[in-house]
Formats: structure tokens, C-alpha cells, sequence
């Protein structure tokens, strides 16, 4: 067999070695190009929808256009920026971290990435059809998302490829951790992102199957006649509430779970000193993950449920911030009374422990069911959850990407250049987004191109800040290509106070990493 | 360098990947425009389900060959049979997601509709003169009068059938694992005509719904669950009986040993599932 040498093997030369690889960094690689041009097409559309509401009125975009970009910067941004940047993320360091010579299921692996151009591409060809793009907000809610024209299958099937993809990738992920340690690495050894995403990998498994039958669910009541959620035929448009968001609310802690782990690698670096509490992290991000199982009608208070109901997803809500609350406090004990040094990576993840709190101590606000009945669908709800996954998700990724990226190309990244951006970044996104507090407990509804004047000054100022926070990516982009290109050499350890397997490599590290296991003690 | 004799197999470059993603994005293409009524939309489906056909069959291929030249040592054969479980587990949720609907309409919102809870019936500015439960089609009694499939006629007959193909598939493995290749051959292809009659007699319920009882996909919230749950049930076990044929065909190469034959127990995995999702079905779809 010719293909029995396998490894020892550099890349493939030309470009079609990024079509076929089988190797994890290039996998990585190429998740990590694909989310950052997601977020870039998903945030041009965040500019036009807060271009749109610089002023009362309808100044640019017609309402269908409007809603229609919020519908699709959401999904963009979830399934396409923030889910792909954190399995580019595991799939860069999850093999270095546990001394692996690459991810179990390789040929999986170039699969799970190559669904995902093509189903976003298809989402977005839909604003291109008869009817435009989906309009009815990320979630997708009948009777409305069915209103959707010819568009309608093409984005139903755009995100079964993408769930498809996300199933295959988590199921390589878990594998990859429970099957391919080093000898010594055992289970309570392990950095936290790894354990992280192994939690995360397993809610994706749980949950995207069944948002999979839920927009089933839509086809056919769509197309096929069914009536699942019209109760003409004896169904309830509720339903689908339930089942999407029994996907949806343990989707939000895969968009946050990696995070944690990123957080938790970074902190002890610049703090010197090792992780406060590592066993509760681990017993903290399980148990995050369980109740993110029981919490989903949360999202639902204001549906007509019984109130036995509301009661129940109220208290089981309320607890998730005990865990959470346990993060919080350890990572804040790892910081104290360290030798702390703020490079880049550093501020980025102490910005997502202040701001990522903010957006928890709002979502404790929403998780009281009867005061949700006035925050529900305002803007209140839109500050919360950019919080927790703008300041939160992203700015971890953002960490993530400074601190590792000098391991990745061998270069450093302009440090000047990238301090500049978490300040530009982080005043603006404040700016951006804290308004929107004040603007949802005043009222003004989400989703809706149009407001009453009481709402105009806050919302400029909310726009200037997007305006800013927008274009200040584009810094992002260019201290990493500057990377990429050139550049201090870096060392392999990179940060002195750098511990773990990976940095152990050198930096760029070999084209295959462990082809012997290192011994872990 | 030399490929130490037990290192972990990373495959090299593979076309596979890339064009399993342009096949199923020409099938769901075809599928998507076949729904909305365009001309080219079935031929295009065919077509990428044609070529998902050729990349299974190519990607399995190779799978098998690298097996046989010895290239996957215990820990490859570990992640496998884990990613397999893996696999069934998240086919366990996507069924549960079906289930849910089905308890949710005839426990919850099936009562709601009928005044339940509330003390005041929810459907009385519009419908007033619903009082069905279940079977249900709804207040506006969508897709006509119908009538429903009794538990002990086929679907039991379906259930002993399923349950005995677990067992021949059973003997079939402790067979293979005594190395007695012609049983193991013989027990699979039981199992194989076990798996098509089910589906035969499935094929021949359905048609019956359809043309006698005027039970179909639109039949309001019963038909939708009904037809949903056994459909997808039934495509898994078409699914199933086409591996099983394949491992059959595999078993009578006397490909698998006693102690190597994990294509083998992945199905036999996947057929077990499928027979525990119908026990389900059968329970709370027929019986009840
Ligand atoms: C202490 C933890 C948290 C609590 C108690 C909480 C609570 C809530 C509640 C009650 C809502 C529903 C508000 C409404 O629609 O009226 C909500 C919405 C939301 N939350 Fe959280 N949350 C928490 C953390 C998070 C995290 C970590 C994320 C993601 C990283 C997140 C993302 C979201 C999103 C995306 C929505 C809006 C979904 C939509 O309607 O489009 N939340 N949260
Ligand atoms: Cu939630």
C-alpha cells in the first residue's frame, strides 16, 4: 500500500493541500480563516442594523431587509464566527495539550470543515432568491419563519450542514480527549480548555440533533402538510419553543464553555501563578453543562406556561450562577497577589472576567420570571446576551488568538498594536452596548427597525460605539496577518510564565506534534 | 524515518472529504429546489445522492483496505468504536426531539387545547365543537376523517420480527467470535431478510394508511407524529439492512477474525439502537 507511510510528512505543497489535509493545525487553520471571515460579513451586517437605528425612522434598509439582517448576523455570528473560531481553537491545541500526534478521525475531521463554506454560502445565497433572506429572528419562531419564500429549504438545509458538521466535529473532539492522551496525562491532569470543550463536545452531540428535528419539523410543516406547530391541526406553535430552545440554551454554553477554558489558561500565565481551585473548575463546568439541560424556558416566561413551570425554570435558572459564580471566584483568587503582567492576551481575558460578569448579573435579572415579563424581547435582553458573548465569547477567542499565535507562526504579534486594539475595542464596545440596558428597561422592543423618539439619544450613542467597535476589528485582522508574515522570533515557551505540553514545541511547532507521546508526570 | 509498528495511523491527503461535502450540498441543493417546485430539482437530488452513494462507497473502501494491510493498530480501532457510540448517541437525541413532540402534543398541548388546565377552553372563539383527543387531527379537522393503525396486527408482527433479527444478529457474533465464518454468514443473512420483511410489511402499512384509512402526513398533529417517528425509524432500519449487507458480503470475504471485526459490531450497534427506538415506538406510538 503506497498510502502506508503516513507520517513524517511534511505538507502537501499548492493549494489543494488545504482541500485535502488531514492535518489538525491546517484543519485548525482553516476553521480559524473561515470564522474570522464570518465575522467579518456577520459584523458589516451589525453595521447596517445599527446604521439603520443612528436615527428614529426608516432611513436605509426597508423593515424585511432590517430583520432580515438581524436574523442573519445572529446566525452567522453563532454558527459561523464564535462555533468555528473555538473548533479551530481545539483543533490547534487540543493534540498539542494532550501530547497527541493529531486528532483521532482525521479524514473527519477535513470533512466537519469543508460542510461549512458551503452551507453558509447557501444561507447567504438566500437573500438572493425570491423573498429575501430569513427575517423572523435567529430562532426561527412559526408561524413567521414559515412566512419565508423560496429561501426557506435552502436555509433549513444550510443549518442541518452546519449542524452535520458541528456533530462530526464534536464527535472526533471527544474521541480525540478520551482516546488519545499521553501516557500520564489522566483525566485530572488535563488544561482546562481541554476539559472544557470535552463538556462542550458533549452538549453539542446532546443538542444539535435536536435542533436538526426541529427545523425537520418546519420542512414539513412547511411542504409536507404537517401540522406540528399549528394548533388548527392540533399542534402548538409553542412546541417548536421548547424544542428549539432545549437546543438553544445549552448552545449558549457551547458558545461560552471553551471560553472559560481559554480564560483559565491565560490568567495563570501572566498571574505566575497556577490555577486557583482546578478540581472545582472541572466540577463547576460539569455541572453548568447539566443544568443547562433544564433551564431552556427561561427563554419562554412570557409564553403562557403554567406556573408551576415558571417557577421551576426560574430557581433551576437562578443556580447556574452558583457554578458560575465559582469561576468567577477563582479565576479572580489565580490573579491575586500574582506577579501580574498585562500583555494582550492577559487584558483581553481580565476584560471578559469583568465584562463576561456584567452580562452574567444581567442574565440573573432575566432569570427572575416575573421581571423578565417587562425585559422580555427589549433591548435589555439584546445587552445581556452581547455581553456574554461579544465582550465574553469573542473577546476570549480574541485572548486566545494573541496568546497562542506567536506558538502557531513563530512570530510575535506587534504588542503596541494589539494593546491599542482591546483599549479602542473595549471602550467602544461599552459604549456600544451599555446604552442598550438603559434603552431595553425603558421599553424599546428588539428587532424592529424603527423607535419612538424618547429612544434616539442612546441609540446614537450605541451606534457610535458600533461604528468604532466595527472598524477597530479590521485592526484585528491586520496585527494578524502582520504575524503571519513576520516579525519577532519567538521562542518556545513564548510567555515565561507558559505551562503545558504545547509549549514544550517548538514554535511553529512540527507538522505532526507527539509522533512519540511525551511522558506526563 | 520508519513508521514505528504501532504508531497511531494518520490517513495522508484525502479527496473524500471534500467531495462527501459537494455531494451532500448537491443533494440538499436538489432536495431544497424540488420542494419549491423547480423543474431541475429532482434530477439534481438524484444526482447527489448518487454521488453520496460513490463517496460512501469509496471512503468505506478505503477504510477496509487500510484495515486489512494492517494499518490501524488497537488505539485507531478504540477511536473508532468510540466515534461509533458517539454517533448513535446523537441519533438517540435527534429521535428524542421527535418523541418530545409526541409527548408534548398528547400530554400538554392536545389537553390545553381542549380547556385543560386553565378551566376555560382555549378553543372556544374559534372552534367550538372540538372535544377529541387523541387520535387528533386537530379543530379543524385537518386532512379529513381518518382512522388509525391498531398495535396488534403488523406492528406486533413487525416487533417480533425486529426483536429476532437482534437475536440472529447475537448468534451471528458469537459465531464470529468461534471463528465459525459459515454460521456467522448464514445468522447475518437472517438477519438481512428479518430487516426487509420488516420493512416490506412497513411499506405495506403505509400504503394502506394512505389509500384505506386516509391516514397521511397531514392528518394534523397524529399523522405528523405517526408518519415522522415511523419514517424516520424506517429509514434508519433501510439503513441498517444495507450495512448489514455489507458486512455480510464483508463476513463471507472472511474479512473479520475473532478478534478484529469492528465494522461488525458498529452495526450490529446501530441495528440494536434501531430496535430499542422501535420498542419505543411501538409502546408509545401503537399501543398507547
Ligand atoms: C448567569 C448566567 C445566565 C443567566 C441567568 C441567563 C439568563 C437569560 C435569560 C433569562 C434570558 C431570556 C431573556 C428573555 O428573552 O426575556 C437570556 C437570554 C439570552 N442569553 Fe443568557 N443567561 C446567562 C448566561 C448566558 C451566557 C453565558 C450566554 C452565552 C454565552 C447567554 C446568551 C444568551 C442569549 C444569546 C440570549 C438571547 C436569546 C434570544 O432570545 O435571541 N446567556 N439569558
Ligand atoms: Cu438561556
Amino acid at each position: 500500500m503506497s498510502t502506508a507511510t503516513a507520517d513524517h510528512h511534511g505538507p502537501a505543497r499548492g493549494l489543494m493541500r488545504w482541500v485535502t489535509t488531514t492535518n489538525h493545525k491546517d484543519i485548525g487553520s482553516l476553521y480559524l480563516l473561515f470564522a474570522l471571515i464570518m465575522f467579518l460579513i456577520g459584523g458589516a451586517m451589525a453595521m447596517v442594523i445599527r446604521a439603520e437605528l443612528f436615527q428614529p425612522g426608516l432611513q436605509l434598509v426597508d423593515p424585511q431587509f432590517f430583520n432580515s439582517m438581524t436574523t442573519v448576523h445572529a446566525l452567522l455570528m453563532i454558527f459561523g464566527a464564535v462555533m468555528p473560531a473555538f473548533t479551530g481553537l481545539a483543533n490547534w491545541l487540543i493534540p498539542m495539550q494532550i501530547g497527541a500526534p493529531d486528532m483521532a478521525l482525521p479524514r473527519l475531521n477535513n470533512f466537519s470543515f469543508w460542510l461549512l463554506p458551503f452551507a453558509f454560502t447557501m444561507l447567504l445565497s438566500t437573500f438572493f432568491m425570491n423573498g429575501g433572506g430569513p427575517a423572523s429572528g435567529w430562532t426561527l419562531y412559526p408561524p413567521l419563519s414559515l412566512q419565508m419564500d423560496a429561501g426557506f429549504p435552502f436555509m433549513i438545509f444550510a443549518i442541518h450542514l452546519a449542524g452535520i458538521s458541528s456533530i462530526m466535529g464534536s464527535i472526533n473532539v471527544i474521541v480525540t480527549i478520551l482516546n488519545m492522551r499521553a501516557p500520564g496525562m489522566t483525566l485530572m491532569k488535563m488544561p482546562l480548555f481541554v476539559w472544557t470543550w470535552l463538556i462542550t463536545a458533549y452538549l453539542l452531540i446532546a443538542t444539535m440533533p435536536v435542533l436538526a428535528g426541529a427545523v425537520t419539523m418546519l420542512l414539513t410543516d412547511k411542504f409536507a402538510g404537517t401540522s406540528f406547530f399549528s394548533a388548527a391541526g392540533g399542534g402548538d406553535p409553542v412546541m417548536y419553543q421548547h424544542i428549539f430552545w432545549f437546543f438553544g440554551h445549552p448552545e449558549v454554553y457551547i458558545l461560552i464553555l471553551p471560553a472559560f477554558g481559554i480564560v483559565s489558561a491565560i490568567l495563570p500565565t501572566f498571574a505566575r501563578k497556577p490555577l486557583f481551585g482546578y478540581s472545582s473548575m472541572v466540577y463547576a463546568t460539569a455541572s453548568i453543562a447539566f443544568l443547562s439541560f433544564i433551564v431552556w424556558a427561561h427563554h419562554m416566561f412570557t409564553v403562557g406556561m403554567p406556573v408551576v413551570g415558571e417557577l421551576f425554570f426560574m430557581y433551576a435558572t437562578m443556580m447556574i450562577a452558583v457554578p458560575t459564580g465559582v469561576k468567577v471566584f477563582n479565576w479572580i483568587s489565580t490573579m491575586w497577589r500574582g506577579s501580574m503582567t498585562f500583555e494582550t492576551p492577559m487584558l483581553f481575558a481580565v476584560g471578559f472576567i469583568i465584562m463576561f460578569t456584567i452580562g452574567g448579573f444581567s442574565g440573573l435579572m432575566l432569570s427572575i420570571a416575573p421581571a423578565d415579563f417587562q425585559y422580555h424581547d427589549t433591548y435589555f435582553v439584546v445587552a445581556h446576551f452581547h455581553y456574554v458573548l461579544v465582550t465574553g465569547a469573542i473577546y476570549s477567542i480574541m485572548a486566545a488568538v494573541y496568546y497562542w499565535l506567536p506558538k502557531w507562526t513563530g512570530h510575535m504579534y506587534d504588542e503596541r498594536l494589539g494593546k491599542l486594539h482591546f483599549w479602542i475595542s473595549t471602550i467602544s464596545v461599552n459604549v456600544l452596548f451599555f446604552p442598550q440596558h438603559f434603552l431595553g428597561l425603558a421599553g424599546m422592543p428588539r428587532r424592529i427597525p424603527d423607535y419612538s423618539v424618547q429612544f434616539a439619544d442612546w441609540n446614537m450613542i450605541s451606534s457610535l460605539g458600533g461604528f468604532v467597535f466595527g472598524l477597530s476589528q479590521l485592526m484585528f485582522v491586520w496585527i494578524i496577518f502582520k504575524a503571519i508574515r513576520g516579525g519577532r522570533k519567538a521562542t518556545d515557551q513564548v510567555w515565561e510564565g507558559a505551562q503545558g505540553l504545547e509549549w514544550t514545541l517548538s514554535s511553529p511547532p512540527p507538522y505532526h506534534s507527539f509522533n512519540q507521546p511525551p511522558t506526563v508526570r | 524515518m520508519t513508521h514505528s509498528a504501532d504508531a497511531y495511523y494518520v490517513p495522508h491527503s484525502s479527496y473524500l472529504p471534500i467531495i462527501a461535502s459537494i455531494a451532500l450540498t448537491v443533494s440538499v441543493v436538489g432536495a431544497a429546489c424540488w420542494f419549491n417546485g423547480t423543474a431541475s430539482g429532482p434530477m439534481t437530488f438524484y444526482i447527489g445522492l448518487a454521488m453520496v452513494l460513490a463517496m460512501l462507497f469509496g471512503w468505506f473502501n478505503t477504510v477496509v483496505k487500510e484495515n486489512l494491510c494492517g494499518l490501524y493498530n488497537a488505539q485507531v480501532d478504540r477511536s473508532f468504536r468510540q466515534g461509533m457510540m458517539w454517533f448513535i448517541f446523537s441519533e438517540v437525541m435527534f429521535f428524542a426531539a421527535f418523541f418530545g413532540a409526541l409527548f408534548y402534543a398528547r400530554v400538554l398541548s392536545v389537553p390545553w387545547l381542549l380547556g385543560d388546565a386553565t378551566g376555560l377552553a382555549t378553543h372556544l372563539f374559534l372552534w367550538q365543537d372540538y372535544n377529541e383527543y387523541w387520535p387528533t387531527n386537530g379543530p379543524a379537522n385537518a386532512g379529513g376523517d381518518f382512522q388509525t393503525i391498531g398495535a396488534w396486527g403488523i406492528p406486533a408482527l413487525n416487533t417480533t420480527l425486529l426483536l429476532a433479527s437482534g437475536i440472529t444478529l447475537t448468534l451471528s457474533h458469537h459465531a464470529l467470535k468461534a471463528a465459525d465464518n459459515a454460521r456467522t454468514v448464514w445468522w447475518l443473512i437472517a438477519t438481512v431478510a428479518l430487516g426487509s420483511v420488516f420493512l416490506g410489511f412497513q411499506a405495506y402499512e403505509y400504503i394502506h394508511a394512505y389509500q384505506d384509512l386516509n391516514l397521511t402526513l397531514a392528518s394534523g398533529v397524529y399523522g405528523s407524529t405517526f408518519f415522522m417517528l415511523t419514517g424516520f425509524h424506517g429509514f434508519h432500519v433501510a439503513l441498517g439492512t444495507a450495512m448489514l449487507i455489507v458486512i455480510t458480503i464483508r463476513a463471507a470475504r472472511r474479512h473479520f477474525t475473532p478478534d478484529n471485526h469492528f465494522a461488525f459490531e458498529g452495526v450490529a450497534w446501530y441495528w440494536h439502537f434501531v430496535d430499542v427506538v422501535w420498542l419505543g415506538l411501538f409502546i408509545f406510538v401503537y399501543v398507547l
